[in-house]
């Protein structure tokens, strides 16, 4: 049994073994991955963890994962306050 | 890939996976194809919500019946989907809103769905943090029974269940055409393979209009974009979903602390697009400041955009049609599928297993829509 508790997203508190479970559960989508586990939806935007879990994703199944299956990148990039977004620039 | 199957559901989002199961459930033979992955659709990018207060009939004994199955579907399903009940507050601005509001209330409690009204200082007891002068409220409804749920988690425990049922669920599959012998399905052609059947459910979301004119129906559903934005997490400070008729936002706080919510931009006037606006991120953040000032110290997140899959009444298109044998539609929920899914999975598993049509069914067809007298639902946000 695999036993790593590398940390490899930090907003989430998800470790490389916590990925592996899942990949072992069937969720070999690096989308279906990513809603599972909530990696990449927190504030740093999965800039940490997309590659990390691609690598990993790409070792357990030995399949390589496409370019454009990468999550899309959502707007603001970095957080932003709701004051300063809804302020009207004066 | 297998070559036959009873039924071939065609959309892996949340009512292809729980229609799905349900068949699964009564030994019937089903796959799930899907061009992306599940819940990459509406399913995926929604606001979670779960809402029984609506204005016409069908809407609200659906919601109401759903409920029932979210109270125990992680019990059902073998895994935690999140639902949680802090109910729905709706706000209500003026005389008009509240005649409406009252005639929706009766209608819902006839039902048997729990809505009481609040006055004005009653709100802030329900939702602390509302500032009810900015948002200029004079009242509101409150359903303490209504509530969100994970829908990832929903649609992903729906699908194992559905596979330990024996379904068969292929994704990144995309369909092609669906042939027909007269007015009989044949087969289903994807890019992976044929797969033979006799029965289609059309449950493809805002492309369900392309996989109907397959078979020669012409769907009235239109897609319009949807804009939605998540914060970082605070301190739980309310269980409650807030929403606006008039103002058209809702947001609510999920369970890990982020607030989540979306809010129509004016100039947005429907098609296939996706990419995010700064219309709407300059609405939304006035908007909810306006409600909730507090949160002007809060840091928006992401903000991402979704589709809705809306019908000229803003209600779903449910069940057989009447030209082509076994083509059942099962698409047009107008913003609200993922509410719905666990009780519209349940009728139509009635009708496809045991031919059962229920009066909602019925209510439902894409027939009615040669009946000029259609009822608009009024109660959508987003």
């Amino acid at each position: 049994m695999k036993k790593n508790k590398a940390i490899v997203c930090r907003c989430e508190d998800i470790t490389e073994e916590d990925v592996i479970n899942a990949i072992d559960e069937g969720y070999v989508d690096l989308e279906e991955l990513r809603k599972k586990l909530r990696i990449g939806m927190g504030p740093c935007q999965g800039r940490v963890c997309i590659q990390l879990v691609t690598k990993i994703l790409e070792g357990e199944t030995g399949k390589k994962v496409p370019k454009k299956s990468q999550p899309t990148s959502r707007p603001p990039i970095v957080p932003v306050s709701l004051g300063t977004l809804a302020s009207d620039g004066k | 890939m297998k070559q036959k199957s009873d039924v071939v559901i065609v959309g892996g989002g949340v009512n292809g996976c729980s229609l799905a199961y349900n068949l699964a459930k009564h030994d019937i033979d089903v796959i799930v194809v899907e061009k992306k992955y599940l819940s990459s659709g509406a399913t995926g990018t929604c606001g979670a919500g779960i809402r029984q207060q609506w204005s016409t009939m069908e809407n609200a004994q659906l919601a109401f019946k759903s409920v029932k199955i979210f109270e125990k579907l992680s019990k059902e399903l073998g895994e935690d989907i999140e639902f949680r009940q802090g109910g729905y507050l709706i706000v209500v601005h003026d005389k008009k809103d509240m005649k409406q509001a009252e005639k929706n209330l009766e209608m819902q409690r006839s039902l048997g769905i729990k809505v009481d009204i609040l006055n004005s200082k009653q709100i802030n007891d329900v939702v602390s943090i509302l500032d009810v002068k900015g948002m200029n409220a004079i009242g509101a409804t409150f359903c303490p029974t209504d509530g969100h749920a994970n829908p990832f988690k929903t649609t992903f425990a729906y699908a194992n269940a559905a596979r330990r049922y024996g379904a068969e669920i292929y994704t990144h599959t995309t369909v092609l055409d669906i042939k027909l012998n007269k007015n009989k399905i044949i087969d289903v052609k994807t890019d992976k393979g044929i797969i033979k059947t006799n029965t289609v459910v059309n449950a493809a979301g805002v492309w369900s209009k392309e996989v109907s004119s397959m078979v020669g129906i012409k769907l009235p559903n239109k897609p319009f974009r949807k804009e939605i934005m998540v914060t970082e997490r605070m301190k739980p400070s309310f269980e409650a979903m807030v929403i606006s008729f008039k103002d058209g936002i809702y947001f609510s706080q999920q369970q890990e602390g982020q607030i989540v919510g979306g809010i129509p931009i004016p100039e947005e006037k429907g098609g296939f697009k996706t990419l995010p606006t700064f219309s709407f991120i300059q609405h939304m953040s006035r908007t909810l400041t306006r409600y909730a000032p507090v949160l002007k110290h809060v840091n928006m997140l992401r903000h991402w955009t979704g589709f809705y899959d809306v019908t000229p009444d803003s209600r779903p298109i449910l069940g057989e049609s009447t030209k082509i044998n076994g083509f059942i539609e099962c698409n047009g929920f107008s913003g609200h599928g993922f509410m719905l899914s666990p009780m519209v999975s349940k009728i139509l598993c009635d009708y496809i297993a045991e031919g059962k049509i229920s009066e909602i069914l019925q209510d439902l067809s894409l027939e009615r829509f040669k009946d000029k007298k259609i009822e608009h639902e009024m109660n959508v946000v987003g």
